[in-house]
């Protein structure tokens, strides 16, 4: 769990140039941490790609904040 | 200026007039080329004539399967899509009231959804780079119309709808969507037209003569340029002032 939670934060602040401290459980990625829609795509791309899951857009849709992203990707990785 | 090297371009409808061209063109600014269209001995010809630098993944753009495949193929041969250029189009001209739905849909597959699904496989990469290039070729009648073309006009003027709300999408990932929009070009589309229909369209070209598939290709070598960064959204008009817009 940690070590996911910790590959998602790192994407996360590669991404979107934020403080490590910032991305916390509930932090929206919009809300909280600046993105705009597109950064959600490419954060859903970069997730894919960082875990080898496919996030079906449904999906993709209800992963608003960090703590969405960790609980989603540990539930679907096979390789986490 | 517009040195392409290290770019990797994909050119549908490259069996072409303009397609061959614009092929031509990019290469010689040195990029790497993956060449597509349904006719695989032509493109093979072109990918011959060339030399270096020149894959060949033929792909039939009105079978969507085949559409699907080919952003992964010519990534997969060249490692990567960094230009896109959508050039193949087909006709099917007929007057409106006579125009049946196999005819318009065969038109709007081709010149326009496939452009779509090809624009959306090369993305990913594109973004991922913070670098792309997409240049669609569309048409002066897609801007002014014209009789017997409603489908075509259509799928021209379609083209620059998507490419514009693409362009504001990913302008600030490095990625420019451009069209290249002939006039009256040498090339097979225009050699069926009656010497009368082609003395009275010559008479509306201020620059007196067709284009050559040439003086496209030039413009998709500028907008495929790093050069052009700065320009997305936009439609280059290159008809010797046959209309100024």
């Amino acid at each position: 769990m940690s070590d996911i939670a910790d590959r998602v934060k790192k994407i996360v602040v590669d991404h979107l140039g934020v403080d490590e401290e910032k991305v916390v459980e509930g932090a929206s990625f919009i809300d909280d941490l600046g993105a705009d829609s597109l950064d959600t795509v490419e954060l859903v791309m970069a997730f894919e790609e960082e875990f080898g899951i496919e996030i079906p857009d449904d999906a993709a849709e209800t992963i608003q904040t960090f703590g969405d992203a960790v609980k989603f990707i540990s539930e679907n990785a096979a390789n986490a | 200026m517009f040195d392409l090297t290290g770019r990797r371009a994909l050119v549908t409808g490259a069996s072409g007039g303009i397609g061959a061209a614009a092929a031509r063109a990019l290469h010689a600014q040195g990029a790497t080329l993956a060449l597509a269209a349904r006719r695989a001995d032509a493109l093979q010809a072109l990918a011959d004539e060339l030399g270096d630098r020149v894959h060949v993944t033929p792909c039939d753009l009105s079978d969507p399967a085949s559409v699907d495949a080919l952003p992964k193929a010519a990534a997969d041969a060249m490692g990567g899509v960094d230009i896109l250029v959508n050039n193949a189009g087909v006709t099917r001209d007929n007057l409106f009231m006579r125009m049946s739905d196999a005819e318009w849909d065969a038109v709007i597959a081709v010149n326009l959804t496939a452009a779509f699904r090809l624009a959306r496989g090369c993305l990913r990469g594109m973004m991922k780079a913070r670098w792309g290039r997409m240049v669609s070729i569309t048409s002066i009648v897609g801007t002014t119309g014209n009789p017997g073309q409603g489908n075509y006009a259509a799928s021209k003027a379609g083209l620059v709808g998507m490419s514009k709300s693409l362009a504001a999408e990913v302008a600030s990932r490095g990625v420019t969507v451009n069209c290249v929009a002939p006039g009256f070009i040498e090339t097979a589309m225009t050699a069926d037209l009656a010497d009368a229909q082609k003395d009275r369209l010559l008479s509306a070209i201020p620059a007196g003569r067709m284009g050559s598939p040439e003086e496209i290709a030039a413009a998709v070598v500028y907008l495929s340029s790093d050069e052009a960064r700065y320009v997305t959204g936009q439609t280059l008009h290159v008809n010797g002032g046959m209309a100024m817009i």
